[in-house]
């Protein structure tokens, strides 16, 4: 697993207070990890600071799971 | 009851009538106060009298970027982060509708609508991670009853009290609470321009039979931000003597 899909994992497992074996990549931020859209906006002002990126609201909108999490930052960060 | 200690609080417009008696009051009761106006001088001024917890920070909320880098601000020279955030300050550009310039239409909706709402989202950031905070913004019963020649400012003021609403329903889940109290007519140097006649038919409409003073304002503003009003939020206080009761 990579270093950035390592850290969204932690940062979820922290702000939802949720069991890390729950946070799996399919995961969904409000259907399994119990997150209101609060939490969801939270979830990504989180990671925008942690990886230091910046998450326009469309692009917020559909982060739904821990992989859609994952990938969009390791698309930022690559490019 | 209705004690500050260990609590930070921010208190805008603080170098006006309304806004240096709510210092004083939050002050008194422990808090540490940082306190923003536009005229340093008298800011640091009354953080000097008040003594230790208190602090200034000069801000221009006409300015976005100012007023979006106030909180961080207050909390740098408090040394802590913010518990309170009192959105008091504010000013008029009286004009009958037909004649008032979008100059001063926009102006007063931006400093007295605009800037409260940066600092509202600002503030929240970090109260929504912590679980806890007041916000307690300061309207005006012009804001319930209109008034004419001040089309901008009712309008400024009434729309806090919607976005203050709107705010309660995001926060309330967190634990943090957004009141608003708004003043009737207060003896600070903005009314003592009245004329006595304007006064006097002012007062046959005040139940109470005075005009406020600072201090009535800054009672209801101490309790909106004390944890004794933790079961109370998007509410409105109207602190005018009974004038309009709505």
């Amino acid at each position: 697993m990579s270093e950035i899909a390592d850290k969204v994992k932690k940062i979820v497992v922290e702000h939802l207070g949720v069991e890390e074996s729950k946070v799996t990549p399919e995961a969904s931020f409000i259907d399994d990890l119990g997150a209101d859209s609060l939490d969801t906006v939270e979830l990504v002002m989180a990671f925008e600071e942690a990886f230091n990126v910046e998450i326009p609201e469309d692009a917020a909108e559909k982060i739904t799971t821990v992989k859609d999490a994952i990938d969009y930052i390791e698309k930022q960060k690559a490019a | 009851m209705f004690r500050l200690d260990g609590k930070t609080a921010l208190v805008t417009g603080a170098s006006g009538g309304i806004g240096s008696a709510i210092a004083r009051t939050l002050h008194a009761q422990g808090a540490r106060v940082v306190l923003s106006g536009t005229r340093e001088a008298v800011i640091r001024e009354l953080a000097e009298e008040l003594g230790e917890g208190a602090f200034y920070a000069a801000a221009n909320l006409s300015e976005p970027s100012e007023a979006e880098a106030l909180i961080t601000k207050a909390e740098d020279v408090a040394g802590a982060p913010l518990d309170i955030l009192v959105n008091n300050a504010g000013l008029t550009r009286d004009m009958l509708a037909i004649r008032m310039k979008d100059e001063d239409w926009n102006q007063v909706l931006n400093v007295d609508l605009a800037a409260p709402f940066r600092l509202c989202r600002a503030a929240l950031k970090g109260m929504l991670r912590r679980r806890a905070g007041r916000i307690v913004n300061i309207a005006s019963v012009i804001g319930t009853t209109g008034n004419a020649g001040q089309a901008n400012y009712a309008a400024a003021k009434a729309g806090m009290v919607g976005m203050s609403k709107s705010l309660a329903q995001e926060a309330g889940p967190r634990g943090v609470t957004v009141n608003v109290v708004a003043p009737g007519f207060i003896v600070t140097p903005m009314t003592d321009v009245l004329a006595d006649a304007q006064k006097e038919k002012l007062l046959s409409s005040i139940p109470l039979a005075r005009l406020g003073q600072p201090d009535d304002v800054a009672s209801a503003v101490l309790y909106l931000a004390s944890d004794e009003a933790r079961w109370v939020t998007g509410a409105t206080l109207h602190v005018n003597g009974g004038m309009v009761m709505a």
